[in-house]
Protein backbone atom coordinates (compact mmCIF):
# COMPACT_ATOMS: atom_id res chain seq x y z
CA UNK A 1 0.00 0.00 0.00
CA UNK A 2 1.54 3.16 -1.04
CA UNK A 3 1.55 6.37 1.16
CA UNK A 4 -0.22 8.40 -0.55
CA UNK A 5 -3.04 5.74 -1.32
CA UNK A 6 -6.31 7.38 -0.83
CA UNK A 7 -9.76 6.15 -0.11
CA UNK A 8 -13.02 7.38 -0.33
CA UNK A 9 -14.21 6.25 3.19
CA UNK A 10 -17.12 8.58 3.76
CA UNK A 11 -19.98 8.94 1.79
CA UNK A 12 -21.98 12.15 1.79
CA UNK A 13 -25.01 10.98 3.68
CA UNK A 14 -22.31 9.57 6.35
CA UNK A 15 -20.47 12.87 6.57
CA UNK A 16 -24.05 14.85 6.79
CA UNK A 17 -25.40 12.57 9.58
CA UNK A 18 -22.46 12.27 11.40
CA UNK A 19 -22.02 16.76 11.30
CA UNK A 20 -25.43 16.92 12.61
CA UNK A 21 -24.66 14.21 14.98
CA UNK A 22 -21.89 16.20 16.57
CA UNK A 23 -23.20 19.20 16.76
CA UNK A 24 -26.20 17.95 18.39
CA UNK A 25 -24.10 15.33 20.94
CA UNK A 26 -22.43 18.59 21.93
CA UNK A 27 -25.43 20.63 22.71
CA UNK A 28 -26.92 18.33 24.28
CA UNK A 29 -24.12 17.32 26.49
CA UNK A 30 -23.41 20.67 27.55
CA UNK A 31 -26.81 22.11 28.14
CA UNK A 32 -27.33 18.58 29.62
CA UNK A 33 -24.64 19.61 32.12
CA UNK A 34 -25.89 22.47 32.17
CA UNK A 35 -29.55 21.16 33.40
CA UNK A 36 -27.75 18.93 35.98
CA UNK A 37 -25.91 21.72 37.62
CA UNK A 38 -28.52 24.51 36.82
CA UNK A 39 -27.45 27.03 39.43
CA UNK A 40 -24.30 27.54 38.22
CA UNK A 41 -25.26 28.17 34.63
CA UNK A 42 -28.80 30.11 35.21
CA UNK A 43 -26.44 33.67 35.50
CA UNK A 44 -25.81 33.07 32.08
CA UNK A 45 -28.67 31.26 29.99
CA UNK A 46 -31.80 30.70 32.22
CA UNK A 47 -32.98 26.70 32.48
CA UNK A 48 -36.26 27.08 30.64
CA UNK A 49 -34.35 28.00 27.63
CA UNK A 50 -31.28 25.40 27.95
CA UNK A 51 -34.35 22.63 28.45
CA UNK A 52 -35.67 23.82 25.29
CA UNK A 53 -32.11 23.48 23.68
CA UNK A 54 -31.96 20.39 24.94
CA UNK A 55 -35.22 19.09 23.87
CA UNK A 56 -34.50 20.39 20.17
CA UNK A 57 -30.90 19.08 19.92
CA UNK A 58 -32.13 15.65 21.13
CA UNK A 59 -34.79 15.78 18.20
CA UNK A 60 -32.11 16.49 15.56
CA UNK A 61 -30.00 13.41 17.18
CA UNK A 62 -32.98 11.71 16.99
CA UNK A 63 -34.24 12.01 13.27
CA UNK A 64 -30.53 12.04 12.42
CA UNK A 65 -29.96 8.35 14.41
CA UNK A 66 -32.84 7.37 11.54
CA UNK A 67 -30.43 8.69 8.89
CA UNK A 68 -27.95 6.27 10.27
CA UNK A 69 -29.42 3.56 11.32
CA UNK A 70 -31.52 3.35 7.40
CA UNK A 71 -28.27 4.21 5.87
CA UNK A 72 -26.16 1.09 7.39
CA UNK A 73 -29.19 -1.11 6.24
CA UNK A 74 -29.14 0.36 2.68
CA UNK A 75 -25.97 1.04 2.23
CA UNK A 76 -22.67 -1.43 2.09
CA UNK A 77 -21.56 0.74 5.16
CA UNK A 78 -23.55 -1.91 7.61
CA UNK A 79 -21.04 -4.29 6.43
CA UNK A 80 -17.91 -2.40 8.84
CA UNK A 81 -20.58 -3.14 11.88
CA UNK A 82 -20.18 -6.96 11.55
CA UNK A 83 -18.12 -8.49 14.27
CA UNK A 84 -17.16 -12.18 13.84
CA UNK A 85 -16.90 -15.02 16.34
CA UNK A 86 -13.26 -15.80 15.49
CA UNK A 87 -11.18 -13.79 17.89
CA UNK A 88 -13.98 -12.11 19.16
CA UNK A 89 -11.64 -11.11 22.73
CA UNK A 90 -8.49 -11.39 21.02
CA UNK A 91 -8.49 -9.10 18.28
CA UNK A 92 -9.75 -5.84 20.45
CA UNK A 93 -7.59 -6.98 22.90
CA UNK A 94 -4.78 -6.60 20.47
CA UNK A 95 -5.91 -3.91 19.41
CA UNK A 96 -5.68 -2.20 23.15
CA UNK A 97 -2.12 -3.58 23.55
CA UNK A 98 -0.85 -2.05 20.40
CA UNK A 99 -2.45 1.84 21.52
CA UNK A 100 -1.02 1.40 25.03
CA UNK A 101 1.91 -0.33 24.48
CA UNK A 102 2.61 -1.35 20.79
CA UNK A 103 2.49 1.84 18.92
CA UNK A 104 5.56 3.42 21.16
CA UNK A 105 7.66 0.18 20.45
CA UNK A 106 7.79 -0.17 16.75
CA UNK A 107 4.70 -2.49 16.43
CA UNK A 108 2.50 -2.14 13.11
CA UNK A 109 -0.90 -1.57 13.09
CA UNK A 110 -2.51 -4.78 13.91
CA UNK A 111 -4.92 -4.03 11.68
CA UNK A 112 -4.27 -1.35 9.37
CA UNK A 113 -7.63 0.34 7.67
CA UNK A 114 -8.24 -0.74 4.53
CA UNK A 115 -11.65 -0.59 2.16
CA UNK A 116 -12.37 -4.02 3.69
CA UNK A 117 -11.91 -2.73 7.28
CA UNK A 118 -12.70 0.73 8.24
CA UNK A 119 -12.88 -0.15 11.63
CA UNK A 120 -10.31 -1.56 13.73
CA UNK A 121 -11.63 -4.60 16.12
CA UNK A 122 -12.02 -2.13 19.27
CA UNK A 123 -13.42 0.82 17.48
CA UNK A 124 -15.69 -1.68 15.87
CA UNK A 125 -17.22 -2.51 19.41
CA UNK A 126 -16.96 0.37 20.89
CA UNK A 127 -19.24 1.94 17.73
CA UNK A 128 -22.16 -0.80 18.17
CA UNK A 129 -21.92 -0.28 22.26
CA UNK A 130 -22.36 3.45 21.37
CA UNK A 131 -24.57 3.71 18.26
CA UNK A 132 -26.74 0.89 19.22
CA UNK A 133 -27.15 0.13 22.80
CA UNK A 134 -25.95 4.00 24.68
CA UNK A 135 -27.92 6.14 22.05
CA UNK A 136 -30.88 4.51 21.52
CA UNK A 137 -30.92 3.93 25.36
CA UNK A 138 -30.38 7.69 25.68
CA UNK A 139 -33.20 8.39 22.80
CA UNK A 140 -35.82 6.10 24.21
CA UNK A 141 -35.41 7.60 27.71
CA UNK A 142 -35.32 11.22 26.17
CA UNK A 143 -38.35 10.44 24.69
CA UNK A 144 -40.07 9.53 27.60
CA UNK A 145 -38.98 12.56 29.61
CA UNK A 146 -40.68 14.67 27.34
CA UNK A 147 -43.78 12.34 27.71
CA UNK A 148 -43.65 11.40 31.27
CA UNK A 149 -47.08 10.31 31.63
CA UNK A 150 -45.88 7.28 29.30
CA UNK A 151 -43.54 6.46 32.33
CA UNK A 152 -44.77 3.56 34.92
CA UNK A 153 -45.14 4.89 38.25
CA UNK A 154 -42.98 2.68 40.33
CA UNK A 155 -40.32 -0.05 39.13
CA UNK A 156 -39.76 -2.03 42.29
CA UNK A 157 -39.77 0.49 44.74
CA UNK A 158 -37.63 3.28 42.89
CA UNK A 159 -40.01 5.90 41.13
CA UNK A 160 -40.14 5.55 37.41
CA UNK A 161 -39.69 8.84 36.25
CA UNK A 162 -36.57 8.81 38.92
CA UNK A 163 -34.77 5.22 37.15
CA UNK A 164 -35.59 6.89 33.41
CA UNK A 165 -33.82 10.35 34.49
CA UNK A 166 -30.71 8.48 35.64
CA UNK A 167 -30.53 6.08 32.97
CA UNK A 168 -30.62 9.31 30.82
CA UNK A 169 -28.01 10.72 32.20
CA UNK A 170 -25.95 8.00 32.89
CA UNK A 171 -25.95 7.04 29.45
CA UNK A 172 -25.61 10.73 28.43
CA UNK A 173 -22.30 10.46 30.49
CA UNK A 174 -20.91 7.55 29.04
CA UNK A 175 -21.49 9.14 25.76
CA UNK A 176 -19.91 11.89 26.72
CA UNK A 177 -16.72 9.93 27.43
CA UNK A 178 -16.72 8.12 24.41
CA UNK A 179 -17.03 11.20 22.84
CA UNK A 180 -13.61 12.43 24.59
CA UNK A 181 -11.93 9.48 23.90
CA UNK A 182 -13.46 9.53 20.13
CA UNK A 183 -11.87 13.17 19.07
CA UNK A 184 -8.42 11.94 20.97
CA UNK A 185 -7.59 8.74 19.15
CA UNK A 186 -9.28 10.43 16.22
CA UNK A 187 -5.89 12.55 16.45
CA UNK A 188 -3.90 9.53 15.76
CA UNK A 189 -3.57 9.22 12.50
CA UNK A 190 -0.79 10.36 10.12
CA UNK A 191 -0.68 13.54 11.00
CA UNK A 192 -3.26 14.76 14.33
CA UNK A 193 -5.93 16.43 12.06
CA UNK A 194 -5.74 13.75 9.46
CA UNK A 195 -8.81 12.17 10.16
CA UNK A 196 -10.48 15.25 11.33
CA UNK A 197 -10.10 16.17 7.54
CA UNK A 198 -11.48 12.69 6.44
CA UNK A 199 -14.49 13.27 8.08
CA UNK A 200 -14.89 16.69 6.33
CA UNK A 201 -14.23 15.79 2.68
CA UNK A 202 -14.66 11.94 3.27
CA UNK A 203 -11.32 10.88 1.58
CA UNK A 204 -9.11 8.76 3.88
CA UNK A 205 -4.76 8.73 3.72
CA UNK A 206 -4.12 4.96 4.23
CA UNK A 207 -0.77 4.60 5.60
CA UNK B 1 -56.58 -6.37 92.35
CA UNK B 2 -59.65 -4.68 92.89
CA UNK B 3 -57.90 -1.29 91.28
CA UNK B 4 -56.69 -3.50 88.27
CA UNK B 5 -59.97 -4.92 87.73
CA UNK B 6 -61.50 -1.29 87.87
CA UNK B 7 -59.11 -0.42 85.35
CA UNK B 8 -59.95 -3.31 83.12
CA UNK B 9 -63.57 -1.77 83.11
CA UNK B 10 -62.87 1.46 82.78
CA UNK B 11 -60.45 0.67 79.53
CA UNK B 12 -63.36 -1.56 78.49
CA UNK B 13 -65.67 0.75 78.52
CA UNK B 14 -63.44 3.46 77.25
CA UNK B 15 -62.93 1.38 73.85
CA UNK B 16 -66.49 0.32 73.61
CA UNK B 17 -67.69 4.31 73.56
CA UNK B 18 -65.11 4.76 71.07
CA UNK B 19 -66.62 1.77 68.79
CA UNK B 20 -69.70 2.99 69.59
CA UNK B 21 -69.10 6.33 68.20
CA UNK B 22 -67.22 5.22 64.92
CA UNK B 23 -69.89 2.80 64.87
CA UNK B 24 -72.20 5.54 64.58
CA UNK B 25 -70.76 7.28 61.75
CA UNK B 26 -70.17 4.03 60.05
CA UNK B 27 -74.39 3.66 60.25
CA UNK B 28 -75.26 7.28 59.71
CA UNK B 29 -79.18 6.48 59.02
CA UNK B 30 -79.17 5.76 62.98
CA UNK B 31 -77.16 8.80 64.34
CA UNK B 32 -79.09 11.50 65.97
CA UNK B 33 -77.31 14.21 63.25
CA UNK B 34 -76.44 12.45 60.86
CA UNK B 35 -79.42 10.70 59.65
CA UNK B 36 -80.21 13.68 58.23
CA UNK B 37 -76.70 15.25 57.86
CA UNK B 38 -75.40 12.83 55.66
CA UNK B 39 -78.23 12.85 53.03
CA UNK B 40 -79.31 15.00 50.26
CA UNK B 41 -82.79 15.17 51.87
CA UNK B 42 -84.41 15.00 55.11
CA UNK B 43 -87.58 14.40 56.92
CA UNK B 44 -89.67 15.93 60.09
CA UNK B 45 -93.11 15.52 61.08
CA UNK B 46 -94.53 18.94 61.39
CA UNK B 47 -96.36 19.80 64.49
CA UNK B 48 -97.63 23.03 63.18
CA UNK B 49 -99.76 21.36 60.01
CA UNK B 50 -99.94 17.81 61.56
CA UNK B 51 -97.90 16.44 58.21
CA UNK B 52 -94.56 14.69 57.23
CA UNK B 53 -92.50 17.02 55.69
CA UNK B 54 -89.41 16.23 53.51
CA UNK B 55 -86.89 18.70 52.47
CA UNK B 56 -83.92 19.46 50.80
CA UNK B 57 -80.39 19.93 52.95
CA UNK B 58 -78.09 22.45 52.36
CA UNK B 59 -75.62 20.98 50.65
CA UNK B 60 -72.71 23.07 52.65
CA UNK B 61 -74.10 21.19 55.90
CA UNK B 62 -73.65 17.50 54.41
CA UNK B 63 -71.28 15.66 55.69
CA UNK B 64 -69.34 13.47 54.11
CA UNK B 65 -69.64 10.17 56.79
CA UNK B 66 -66.95 7.45 54.86
CA UNK B 67 -64.45 10.73 55.41
CA UNK B 68 -65.34 11.49 58.63
CA UNK B 69 -64.47 8.10 59.80
CA UNK B 70 -60.79 7.91 58.35
CA UNK B 71 -60.23 11.91 59.91
CA UNK B 72 -58.09 13.13 62.72
CA UNK B 73 -61.41 13.48 64.98
CA UNK B 74 -63.37 10.64 64.46
CA UNK B 75 -63.82 9.72 67.80
CA UNK B 76 -65.23 12.77 68.87
CA UNK B 77 -69.21 12.95 68.41
CA UNK B 78 -71.26 15.79 66.84
CA UNK B 79 -72.29 17.01 70.49
CA UNK B 80 -68.88 17.02 72.01
CA UNK B 81 -68.01 20.65 69.70
CA UNK B 82 -71.77 21.26 68.80
CA UNK B 83 -74.12 22.25 71.17
CA UNK B 84 -76.39 19.79 72.81
CA UNK B 85 -79.17 21.76 72.10
CA UNK B 86 -79.37 20.29 68.36
CA UNK B 87 -80.86 17.55 69.19
CA UNK B 88 -84.27 18.89 69.01
CA UNK B 89 -85.56 20.06 65.52
CA UNK B 90 -86.02 22.83 64.22
CA UNK B 91 -83.00 24.09 65.60
CA UNK B 92 -83.00 27.26 67.55
CA UNK B 93 -81.66 29.95 65.33
CA UNK B 94 -79.19 31.49 68.29
CA UNK B 95 -77.42 28.42 67.98
CA UNK B 96 -75.81 29.83 65.31
CA UNK B 97 -74.08 32.68 67.20
CA UNK B 98 -72.76 29.92 69.64
CA UNK B 99 -68.73 30.02 69.70
CA UNK B 100 -67.58 27.21 68.40
CA UNK B 101 -64.20 25.96 69.45
CA UNK B 102 -61.04 26.63 67.59
CA UNK B 103 -58.29 24.03 66.65
CA UNK B 104 -55.78 25.88 69.67
CA UNK B 105 -58.18 25.61 72.09
CA UNK B 106 -57.40 21.98 72.50
CA UNK B 107 -54.01 21.39 70.30
CA UNK B 108 -52.97 24.81 71.83
CA UNK B 109 -50.50 25.20 74.80
CA UNK B 110 -50.70 21.23 74.94
CA UNK B 111 -47.85 18.89 75.41
CA UNK B 112 -49.30 15.58 73.65
CA UNK B 113 -49.42 18.37 70.64
CA UNK B 114 -46.23 19.64 70.98
CA UNK B 115 -44.62 18.44 67.49
CA UNK B 116 -47.45 19.71 65.64
CA UNK B 117 -46.25 23.15 66.94
CA UNK B 118 -49.76 25.04 66.41
CA UNK B 119 -48.88 28.22 68.05
CA UNK B 120 -45.70 28.30 65.33
CA UNK B 121 -48.35 27.85 62.96
CA UNK B 122 -50.86 30.40 64.56
CA UNK B 123 -47.89 32.90 64.21
CA UNK B 124 -47.43 32.39 61.08
CA UNK B 125 -50.70 32.24 59.73
CA UNK B 126 -51.21 35.25 61.05
CA UNK B 127 -49.04 37.21 58.87
CA UNK B 128 -50.55 35.11 56.01
CA UNK B 129 -52.85 36.41 52.78
CA UNK B 130 -55.66 34.74 54.42
CA UNK B 131 -56.05 36.60 57.89
CA UNK B 132 -54.94 40.17 56.19
CA UNK B 133 -57.72 39.80 54.00
CA UNK B 134 -60.56 37.85 56.32
CA UNK B 135 -59.24 38.27 59.72
CA UNK B 136 -60.29 35.81 62.56
CA UNK B 137 -63.07 34.52 60.07
CA UNK B 138 -60.24 32.90 58.29
CA UNK B 139 -60.61 29.91 60.80
CA UNK B 140 -57.92 26.74 60.10
CA UNK B 141 -61.17 24.83 59.23
CA UNK B 142 -61.76 26.97 55.94
CA UNK B 143 -58.78 24.56 54.62
CA UNK B 144 -58.60 21.85 57.24
CA UNK B 145 -61.83 20.05 57.38
CA UNK B 146 -62.35 19.66 61.32
CA UNK B 147 -64.77 16.73 60.51
CA UNK B 148 -62.90 14.86 58.00
CA UNK B 149 -58.88 15.87 58.26
CA UNK B 150 -56.08 13.62 57.41
CA UNK B 151 -52.94 14.20 58.38
CA UNK B 152 -51.37 13.06 55.16
CA UNK B 153 -48.36 14.74 54.81
CA UNK B 154 -47.00 12.56 58.80
CA UNK B 155 -49.08 9.52 57.81
CA UNK B 156 -48.75 8.91 54.12
CA UNK B 157 -45.52 7.50 52.37
CA UNK B 158 -46.89 8.34 48.64
CA UNK B 159 -45.55 12.10 47.91
CA UNK B 160 -48.63 12.06 45.01
CA UNK B 161 -51.05 11.44 47.49
CA UNK B 162 -49.58 14.46 49.98
CA UNK B 163 -49.46 16.88 47.36
CA UNK B 164 -52.78 16.06 46.01
CA UNK B 165 -54.45 16.07 49.44
CA UNK B 166 -53.00 18.98 50.34
CA UNK B 167 -53.42 20.98 46.79
CA UNK B 168 -57.15 19.87 47.38
CA UNK B 169 -57.50 22.20 50.44
CA UNK B 170 -56.31 25.26 48.53
CA UNK B 171 -58.38 24.15 45.13
CA UNK B 172 -61.40 23.43 47.69
CA UNK B 173 -61.82 27.97 47.82
CA UNK B 174 -59.45 28.83 44.77
CA UNK B 175 -61.55 26.44 41.93
CA UNK B 176 -64.96 27.82 43.28
CA UNK B 177 -66.49 30.92 42.72
CA UNK B 178 -68.97 30.91 45.66
CA UNK B 179 -66.44 29.93 48.93
CA UNK B 180 -63.21 32.39 47.13
CA UNK B 181 -66.30 35.07 47.18
CA UNK B 182 -66.92 34.95 50.60
CA UNK B 183 -63.59 35.51 51.37
CA UNK B 184 -62.30 38.10 49.08
CA UNK B 185 -64.92 39.55 47.57
CA UNK B 186 -64.10 39.38 44.02
CA UNK B 187 -64.26 36.31 41.63
CA UNK B 188 -61.77 33.50 41.56
CA UNK B 189 -58.67 33.97 38.51
CA UNK B 190 -58.74 31.56 36.39
CA UNK B 191 -55.74 29.22 37.20
CA UNK B 192 -55.14 27.41 34.64
CA UNK B 193 -54.60 30.59 32.64
CA UNK B 194 -52.48 32.68 35.62
CA UNK B 195 -50.03 29.49 35.83
CA UNK B 196 -49.52 29.81 32.17
CA UNK B 197 -46.01 31.01 32.38
CA UNK B 198 -45.26 27.14 33.88
CA UNK B 199 -43.94 25.10 31.61
CA UNK B 200 -45.50 20.94 32.46
CA UNK B 201 -48.31 23.12 34.27
CA UNK B 202 -50.27 19.87 34.75
CA UNK B 203 -47.57 17.92 35.64
CA UNK B 204 -45.99 20.69 37.64
CA UNK B 205 -49.99 20.17 39.53
CA UNK B 206 -49.62 17.01 40.11
CA UNK B 207 -46.23 16.52 41.72
CA UNK B 208 -45.64 20.36 43.37
CA UNK B 209 -47.72 21.35 46.28
CA UNK B 210 -48.93 25.03 45.92
CA UNK B 211 -47.92 25.64 49.38
CA UNK B 212 -44.00 24.91 47.58
CA UNK B 213 -44.11 28.37 46.16
CA UNK B 214 -46.81 29.90 47.97
CA UNK B 215 -45.46 30.18 51.45
CA UNK B 216 -42.64 31.67 53.18
CA UNK B 217 -40.98 28.01 53.44
CA UNK B 218 -39.34 28.03 56.78
CA UNK B 219 -36.81 25.46 57.67
CA UNK B 220 -37.83 24.24 61.43
CA UNK B 221 -41.83 24.05 60.17
CA UNK B 222 -42.90 21.19 58.43
CA UNK B 223 -45.57 23.37 56.83
CA UNK B 224 -45.82 26.58 56.19
CA UNK B 225 -48.80 28.53 56.90
CA UNK B 226 -47.81 31.80 55.55
CA UNK B 227 -49.32 31.82 52.51
CA UNK B 228 -48.14 35.01 50.45
CA UNK B 229 -49.53 37.45 48.11
CA UNK B 230 -49.54 36.53 44.57
CA UNK B 231 -46.77 38.99 44.14
CA UNK B 232 -44.57 37.25 46.12
CA UNK B 233 -45.45 34.17 44.91
CA UNK B 234 -41.58 32.33 43.12
CA UNK B 235 -41.47 32.06 39.50
CA UNK B 236 -37.91 31.34 39.41
CA UNK B 237 -37.55 27.47 37.82
CA UNK B 238 -33.69 27.77 39.34
CA UNK B 239 -35.44 27.84 42.97
CA UNK B 240 -36.61 24.28 42.72
CA UNK B 241 -34.36 22.82 39.81
CA UNK B 242 -31.12 22.74 41.35
CA UNK B 243 -28.34 21.33 43.68
CA UNK B 244 -29.86 23.70 46.47
CA UNK B 245 -33.68 23.26 45.90
CA UNK B 246 -36.01 24.74 48.10
CA UNK B 247 -37.79 21.56 47.50
CA UNK B 248 -35.15 19.76 49.88
CA UNK B 249 -36.38 22.07 52.82
CA UNK B 250 -40.15 21.07 53.04
CA UNK B 251 -42.33 17.81 52.22
CA UNK B 252 -39.07 16.29 49.93
CA UNK B 253 -36.93 16.68 53.28
CA UNK B 254 -39.22 14.99 55.86
CA UNK B 255 -40.67 12.35 53.34
CA UNK B 256 -36.48 11.88 52.83
CA UNK B 257 -35.64 11.89 56.39
CA UNK B 258 -38.73 9.43 57.25
CA UNK B 259 -37.36 6.87 54.98
CA UNK B 260 -34.19 7.33 55.75
CA UNK B 261 -34.77 6.13 58.95
CA UNK B 262 -36.76 3.18 57.76
CA UNK B 263 -34.37 1.81 54.88
CA UNK B 264 -30.97 2.94 55.24
CA UNK B 265 -29.21 5.60 53.68
CA UNK B 266 -28.53 4.14 50.15
CA UNK B 267 -32.06 3.03 49.28
CA UNK B 268 -33.19 6.22 50.39
CA UNK B 269 -30.80 8.26 47.82
CA UNK B 270 -31.76 5.79 44.98
CA UNK B 271 -35.00 5.16 45.70
CA UNK B 272 -35.82 8.87 46.19
CA UNK B 273 -38.96 9.78 45.03
CA UNK B 274 -38.55 13.53 44.87
CA UNK B 275 -36.36 13.47 42.10
CA UNK B 276 -36.55 16.77 39.92
CA UNK B 277 -34.53 17.85 37.22
CA UNK B 278 -31.73 19.44 38.00
CA UNK B 279 -30.18 18.34 41.19
CA UNK B 280 -27.66 16.27 41.79
CA UNK B 281 -30.08 14.18 43.84
CA UNK B 282 -27.85 10.55 43.72
CA UNK B 283 -24.03 11.88 45.17
CA UNK B 284 -22.82 8.38 44.60
CA UNK B 285 -23.20 8.73 40.61
CA UNK B 286 -21.83 12.42 41.19
CA UNK B 287 -18.83 10.90 42.20
CA UNK B 288 -18.07 8.18 40.04
CA UNK B 289 -18.86 10.39 37.03
CA UNK B 290 -16.27 12.63 37.97
CA UNK B 291 -13.90 9.76 38.95
CA UNK B 292 -14.22 8.16 35.59
CA UNK B 293 -13.93 11.78 33.61
CA UNK B 294 -10.72 12.13 35.85
CA UNK B 295 -9.41 8.64 34.81
CA UNK B 296 -10.21 9.48 31.12
CA UNK B 297 -8.47 12.84 31.16
CA UNK B 298 -5.02 11.30 33.08
CA UNK B 299 -5.55 7.91 30.67
CA UNK B 300 -4.73 10.78 27.38
CA UNK B 301 -2.18 13.27 29.20
CA UNK B 302 -0.22 9.95 29.66
CA UNK B 303 -1.11 8.68 26.49
CA UNK B 304 0.08 12.07 24.90
CA UNK B 305 3.16 12.24 26.67
CA UNK B 306 4.29 8.91 25.20
CA UNK B 307 3.48 10.05 21.81
CA UNK B 308 5.39 13.10 21.91
CA UNK B 309 8.47 11.62 23.52
CA UNK B 310 8.10 8.67 21.01
CA UNK B 311 7.12 10.96 18.01
CA UNK B 312 3.84 9.15 17.06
Amino acid sequence: MSATEKIYFYPLWLRIWHGFNALGIITLIFTGISMQSSIESAQIVGFNIIVNIHNIAGTVVTLSYFIYFIGNIVTPNGKYYIIKPQGFLKKPIKQAIYYAWGMFHGMKAPFPISEKRKFNPLQKYIYIIVMYMAVPVVIVTGIALLFPEIIIDKIYTFSGVFVTAILHSAMGFFISIFLIIHLYIASIGKSPIDNFKSIINGWHQAH
Amino acid sequence: MKYRLALLVSIFIYCISFSLNAQSYQNAEHHPCLKCHSQQSYSFHNSVTNLEMKRLMNPYYILDTVAMTSGVHKQFDCTDCHSSEYGTYPHQANLKLEPLSTCLDCHGGDASFAKYQFERIDEEFKKSVHYKAYGDNFTCTKCHSQHTYRATARTSDNVLEIVDYSNKMCLSCHNDMKKYKLVSGHDNPKLVQIHEWLPNQELHFQHVRCIECHTEVVDSLMVSHDILPKEKALRKCVECHSANSRLKASLYKYQNLQKRSEKGDLNTVLANESYIIGSHQSPILKLASIIIFLLTLVGIVIHSVFRILKKK
